[in-house]
């Protein structure tokens, strides 16, 4: 199976894959699997109602990878999918989703990916979702991902969920539930342009004692493009939680951070930092004394700070 | 040669007037020379500096480099021009790492040159190949890693804004040592250094007294230092004391 040129670089935007690999992948194209592949520790197969994938990881694996992205390339297309990651006891493994969306018409195009990701005791999973839009016509480009993770006794679970740029409208939802000596460290980077709208709400719930979690969110808008970031830890057991949100504003744009601390036990220790800020003058003049103009040296914050 | 021709400039202060920082500056940095500014607080040195690297304007005078008036030039040309600064209180950056900085600084060092730009000014590399030029440095560690920016641009105007600063002792003489040694046998390079360091003034080969934003006293180092060494001493016994702070 080959792709598109076009295809084949919003492919690598999203995964940072520059070929196909072998061992474990699901690359849905418009709706469709095009490419599906199992490892020997790694199954990749429909769900049981033929909604979407159920991808399960078996006991013991370690250091390997699935992919699964996918990509919107045809006019006015709606995508919706529901996938299931189970990721069976003491694995170590790294899932790399994420959708890209190609879009020259003028009717919205979009992907709704509910995803429901179990990762069981002693395991770790570390998961990639980047999202990305592009293309020349009016319609919009929208991605609505939805997921929700149970971190078992014991287990770790990294995520990383980016939105590069292009993404006309988002809601993203995620809720975790973090159990016994579990611990979460969610990490979210968004950048809107543009008349963008970005809508971000994570709940995790600290239900075991020793359960731990992160949520980092960094945020830039820019133009006249809006984000609203919403995040609660509910602390239900002797646990710790932080929660940490920065975000540049630039131009017109407008940011509503709201992060939110619930204790349901007295052990429960959370503890919340927020910051909205523009670009500080001295990082620009700073970067400027080095050489970079003014474009450049604002470029390079975003990135760094998007990093 | 980088030159001030009656330099003055001037902001706004709180009743609406305007008020001159600096006033009627006349000053020559000639390659190959180290020379150092000093006074008291709020003299003016650093606003010279920063007139210097575009970072205020001036509102009158001519900031000349090799004769080309470079008064109206931003920040950034002026860098692209050979002129650097390193920075009294350097900012933080979040998601810039230490190797990203001296990268932006020198386009193109690779490893070896960081890890040499690192180990110059006391740093141990491996310790710093991933972490941000953010809030999880001290002052010090900022500090080593501003003027490691500064020295790896190898630019032909280097101004050093008080690098003793926030800086241990140990590390004060390393720098400055560091900043000698680059510079002062160097004939195409000029270095300028804010301090108040008794170490330093006396080895330079200019000291300028700054003082109320004028020029105060302007000599060689062994014609100046005589005329300031007691004021400078004294205050540094008073600060070994305790009785003042260190900033003076």
């Amino acid at each position: 199976m080959s792709f598109k040129a076009e295809d084949m670089k919003l492919i690598s935007t999203i995964t940072d894959l520059t070929d196909i690999p072998s061992g474990a992948i699901n690359i849905r194209v418009d709706g469709q699997a095009v490419i599906r592949n199992s490892s020997p520790n790694i199954s990749v197969g429909p769900n049981d109602d033929g909604t979407g994938l159920k991808v399960e990881i078996k006991a013991g694996t370690r250091d390997e990878a699935v992919h699964v992205p996918v990509i919107v390339t045809k006019a006015g297309f709606k995508d919706k999918v529901y996938n299931t990651f189970i990721v069976n006891e003491d694995a170590d493994v790294t899932i790399i989703a994420g959708c890209g969306i190609h879009n020259d018409s003028h009717a919205d195009s979009g992907h709704d990916g509910i995803h429901t990701i179990i990762v069981k005791k002693g395991s770790h999973m570390k998961y990639v979702e980047k999202h990305y839009g592009e293309g020349s016509g009016r319609g919009k480009k929208i991605l609505n991902p939805t997921t929700d993770i149970t971190v078992e006794d014991g287990a770790s679970a990294e995520m990383e969920l980016v939105q590069i740029a292009g993404v006309d409208d988002t809601l993203r939802s995620t809720i975790a539930r973090i159990h016994e000596n579990g611990s979460l460290k969610i990490t979210e980077r968004l950048m809107t342009h543009d008349d963008q709208r970005a809508e971000s709400l994570i709940d995790v719930y600290l239900k075991g004692t020793g359960g731990n979690a992160q949520i980092l969110s960094r945020a830039v808008a820019r133009d006249k493009s809006s984000q609203v970031f919403k995040a609660a830890l509910i602390g239900q057991a002797d646990a710790l939680g932080h929660l940490e949100c920065d975000a540049i504003i630039m131009d017109q744009a407008k940011i509503q951070s709201v992060p939110q601390l619930v204790a349901e036990d007295a052990q429960a220790v959370l503890t919340h930092e927020a910051a909205i800020g523009k670009i500080a003058g001295e990082q620009l003049v700073k970067l400027m004394s080095l050489g970079l103009s003014e474009e450049e040296a604002v470029n390079t914050i975003i990135e760094g700070f998007l990093k | 040669m980088l030159k001030l021709e009656n330099v003055s400039m001037a902001i706004g202060d709180n009743t609406g007037e305007a008020r001159e920082i600096i006033t009627g500056i006349n000053l020559e940095f000639k390659p190959g020379k180290l020379y150092a500014i000093t006074g008291p607080n709020g003299g003016g040195k650093t606003t010279i500096a920063k007139v210097i690297m575009g970072i205020y304007k001036n509102n009158s005078g001519h900031v000349l480099l090799d004769g080309e008036d470079i008064s109206n030039l931003s920040v950034s040309e002026r860098a692209k021009k050979g002129i650097a600064y390193a920075f009294q209180q350097p900012p933080r950056f979040k998601g810039l790492t230490v190797p990203d900085m001296l990268n932006i600084a020198r386009p193109g060092l690779d490893q070896v040159g960081i890890r040499k730009s690192l180990r110059d000014v006391g740093l141990c590399p491996e310790d710093y190949q991933d972490r941000d030029v953010g809030p999880g440095l001290s002052g010090g560690e900022m500090k080593r890693i501003e003027i490691a920016q500064v020295l790896a641009r190898d630019a032909r105007v280097s101004i050093f804004d008080e690098p003793e600063a926030g800086v241990d002792l140990w590390t004060i003489q390393r720098l400055i040592g560091l900043i000698i040694a680059k510079y002062q046998n160097s004939p195409k390079s000029t270095a300028i250094i804010i301090t108040h360091n008794e170490r330093v003034l006396p080895i330079c080969d200019e000291i300028i007294v700054v003082d109320g934003g004028r020029i105060d006293k302007q000599g060689s180092g062994a014609e100046i230092w005589p005329l300031i060494k007691d004021d400078i001493e004294c205050k540094v016994k008073l600060q070994c004391r305790g009785e003042i702070g260190y900033e003076f």
